[in-house]
């Protein structure tokens, strides 16, 4: 069918534009089509492209750190953990533990208010309207919890080198086992809503199937390598922060098309519920700040890379340090970037509202992917 | 030809309890968005709205020009001035300029400063169609409180 | 002056009036009914609980620039928005609203009905091809196949219905259904799977009128707006209503065959505001339908309809065939 169309000049190139209700972000995809299958797809990125890699380097170590709430401001605090995690394990600050604690915390917090936009986005692509509104009603109480520790509702800046910023109260505490409480009323209703609909099953499975091939060739991680069987979780496979100390399933699927992504996505809000409420259990009492912070930053010369477990992948950072208080280089590793990637292979000839099921499974976010 | 059947069965019992679910959310659950102008929300303690000089007891300001803020922003949207007068100890604030526009709420400032002369406010209303609203005077909005 | 020539204008009058009012507020009751759905309140500031939202939407459609793009067909993209209004309003000619009020009780008003219902099929196909525009037309041909492909499930069971009341009069057949026991959707002497009919008919309504989850042909099918991209201001607005005078007829058709029409359950004390009642839960269901399911794909509803609809409501063909003959 392609080298047919192709060789007989047959095909058209629509433009997928930058403004578009489907991609969440400007990303623009030309595509070339026969009639209503995609022959091949060219997604163009860098139409929001911020500098912030550049940015690093004119700005002092501790001036970053509200950068890095703004890369992929869904899931804002993993990036701030990263960035911590590098500079502290340059430096050889040790975090108190209960300022680990409330890392852990309030990330899976972020995860899976994440994934609840994901949720609604996805299903608003397929043409649901509905459970858009009930997750955004379900993120709100995470976002009032965050609110009152943190003071920011998206891209916070609450991590510091050695620590957290402020401390949490007991409202914090009931307020999380509350919404644990109802969420675990709504993922059932969710389920029996979206997940067992036959329009929705008929619309995802076997829907953009991508292989392990494509995946280990592309370097995809996160949810979208978990639902094609391949079992990599950064929290379990290398370690960071105290999670080798909570007991949590990872996720995995082994048919690799869209209702498998779909399906290790909504398990893992469970198993964040599950880390929430073993951390709240355990929260020890302590510092939130490391005894004598560091006033001055700069951590000698070298090369350090962190990776940690983001909403999308596994985010990491590398940062080359020549002593001095701003940044020689840092290169940031974007989930969504590798993620993206297979999308120009995994669409070939498919249908073209099948193809956006298929972006939307993957769960881009296109700041995070032009940093 | 069971499958089919099978298929169809569950299909349409899917569809059913989807409509369930939605009559229910109709019926049952209670509005949860606030009616804007009608009711303002609270904003929480924590909130972070653009800065303001804190008060000291006479309702002056705690700050004492180091320029820690202006130094400490990412931004640069801060700008200090002060100078000396005879009879006070240290400098005497003059100027104290903040440039929204630029300003990303990240707290650098409020957290560098040492008396604890700046604060975040609860300010959420700020909506205008000029650029110059948003170059505040902190001083001048300090005297006003005071009022 | 005729007391026909009377009672045809009043009818006249009434029948626009009564088509452009549910026009305006099946806005209104889909805003609101979405609205409670979504844990909100819908419009609420204009006017008592919205009530005169639809006005000022029309007073602001009205007042919008109708914009002609260069290249199209001058004659069929003026006269497409005219043909998917006007099937919808002569339907309502023939429909009882109560024993009296029907504006023409003709012999052949079922046929009548179907005849028009295929009229809108034109004019999506007009409205694509006179836009000048790639992917307004590949919507509207789809829109095209969709509305073919029910259609016939549609007429397969009203064939079922004809054979059961022996008549197409309208009125006759809501006069064969006094009480709730003789209700044709109850009717198992006449084929045990007459609710399945029911749900068939009302399925094929839905995709008639390009009504979610078979709006393909409109709602922000992933691309355009579909058919009607091009149209603005009182072409839209013509489109818009004639949907919506659609789902009005297609509901009150389900309402006539099926439900007893004007009757009431005990066929004590029939009238207006039975078929009004039962109606207007029709179309509730419609909406509610509508912010319930998402959209499904191109092939799954062309499979829905060949694979699953026809063969049942041909299947109940038969059976209704063979046991009116047998009892």
């Amino acid at each position: 069918m392609n080298k047919a169309a192709i060789d007989n000049q047959e095909t058209f190139v629509l433009n997928l534009g930058p403004q578009h209700p489907a991609t969440h972000g400007v990303l623009r995809v030309k595509l070339t089509m026969d009639g209503e299958y995609i022959v091949h797809a060219e997604p163009v990125l860098g139409y929001i492209h911020r500098m912030h890699e550049k940015m690093a380097e004119n700005r002092t170590w501790a001036q970053y750190m509200p950068n890095t709430g703004r890369m992929d401001y869904l899931s804002a605090l993993s990036y701030n953990h990263g960035y911590a995690a590098v500079v502290e394990r340059a430096m050889g600050i040790e975090v108190p533990e209960r300022a680990e604690y409330l890392r852990v915390i309030t990330v899976e917090l972020n995860r899976i208010s994440s994934h609840l936009v994901w949720f609604g986005a996805f299903i608003l692509d397929l043409g649901g309207f509905t459970p858009l509104l009930y997750a955004f009603d379900d993120r709100e109480k995470i976002l009032d919890l965050l609110e009152s520790v943190t003071g920011s509702r998206l891209t916070y800046c609450y991590f510091r080198f050695g620590g957290v910023y402020n401390d949490i109260d007991e409202n914090f505490v009931d307020g999380t086992r509350e919404f644990i409480k109802t969420m675990r009323k709504s993922i059932p209703m969710y389920h029996d809503l979206v997940t067992k609909n036959i329009i929705l099953m008929k619309r995802l499975n076997d829907i953009g199937p991508i292989s392990k091939e494509t995946i280990r060739k592309y370097g995809a991680t996160g949810p979208v390598a978990r639902g094609s069987g391949i079992d990599y979780d950064v929290r379990k496979n290398e370690p960071y922060s105290i999670y080798p100390e909570f007991d949590f399933d990872v996720p995995v699927y082994h048919e690799g098309d869209s209702m498998a992504r779909y399906m290790v996505r909504m398990d893992e809000i469970e198993q964040s519920m599950r880390i929430i409420e073993q951390a709240l259990d355990k929260l020890p009492d302590g510092p939130v700040m490391v005894a004598k912070a560091p006033k001055i930053i700069k951590p000698p010369k070298g090369d350090y890379y962190q990776a940690v477990e983001a909403a999308r992948g596994s985010f990491g950072i590398r940062m080359v340090s020549d002593g001095t208080n701003k940044a020689y280089r840092l290169k940031l590793r974007s989930p969504t970037f590798s993620n993206l990637s297979l999308f120009s292979e995994a669409c070939e000839g498919m249908l073209l509202p099948d193809a956006l099921a298929l972006m939307g499974s993957l769960d881009l976010v296109i700041p995070e992917i032009d940093r | 030809m069971g499958a089919y059947f099978k298929e169809i069965f569950t299909g349409t019992k899917s569809l059913f309890v989807g409509l369930g679910i939605t009559i229910k959310q109709m019926l049952t659950v209670k509005v949860v968005t606030e009616q804007y102008p009608h009711e303002a929300p609270r904003m929480k303690a924590r909130f972070r709205g653009h800065i303001e000089l804190n008060p000291n007891e006479d309702g002056g300001t705690k700050c004492i020009v180091c320029g820690m803020c202006q130094r400490s922003c990412p931004s640069g949207c801060i700008t200090v001035q002060g100078e000396k007068r005879e009879g006070v100890k240290g400098k005497v604030l003059t100027k104290y300029q903040l440039d929204f526009t630029k300003c990303s709420l990240c707290g650098i400032c409020v957290e560098s400063c040492r008396p604890g002369a700046i604060r975040f406010s609860k300010d959420y209303n700020l909506a205008s169609t000029r650029k110059e609203d948003y170059v505040f005077d902190l001083l001048k909005r300090l005297e006003e409180m005071n009022k | 002056m005729d007391s026909e020539l009377i009672r045809v204008i009043a009818f006249l009058v009434g029948i626009i009036a009564f088509a452009a009012l549910n026009a305006a507020y099946l806005v209104w009751l889909e805003r609101k009914g979405a609205a409670h759905i979504q844990r909100r309140i819908g419009p609420k500031e204009v006017g008592p609980f919205g009530l005169l939202q639809p006005m000022v939407d029309g007073l602001k459609l009205m007042s919008k620039q109708i914009l002609i793009p260069d290249g199209v067909d001058p004659i069929l993209f003026r006269l497409a928005p005219i043909l998917a209004m006007i099937p919808a309003i002569m339907s309502f000619v023939t429909i009882p609203f109560s024993e009296t009020l029907a504006a023409r009780n003709l012999n052949i008003g079922l046929l009548m009905i179907f005849a028009f219902a295929s009229v809108n099929v034109l004019a999506l196909l007009l409205g694509g091809w006179a836009s000048n525009n790639k992917y307004a037309l590949i919507s509207a041909v789809r829109s095209v196949s969709q509305n073919v492909a029910y259609e016939i499930p549609m007429l397969v069971t009203v064939i079922t219905m004809v054979m059961i009341t022996g008549t197409l009069n309208l009125n006759e057949i809501v006069a064969q259904q006094p009480n709730i026991s003789q209700w044709y959707i109850f009717r198992f002497s006449a084929s045990p799977l007459m609710p399945v009919a029911f749900f068939i008919l009302f399925i094929c309504s839905l995709a008639e009128t390009n009504r979610a989850p078979f709006d393909l042909g409109e709602a922000e099918s992933e691309l355009v707006a579909g058919y009607h991209t091009e149209y603005s201001s009182m072409g839209f607005g013509l489109f818009f209503m004639g949907e919506y005078a659609n789902i009005v007829i297609g509901c009150s058709l389900s309402v006539i065959l099926f439900l007893g029409g004007w009757q009431d359950p005990f066929g004590l004390f029939p009238g207006v505001w039975w078929f009004l009642i039962k109606l207007y839960l029709l179309i509730f269901t419609v909406i509610w339908i509508r912010w319930t399911y998402p959209r499904t794909q191109i092939y799954g509803l062309l499979n829905l309809s060949w694979k699953i609809l026809i063969p049942i409501s041909m299947f109940n063909l038969l059976l209704t065939a063979g046991f009116l003959k047998v009892f």
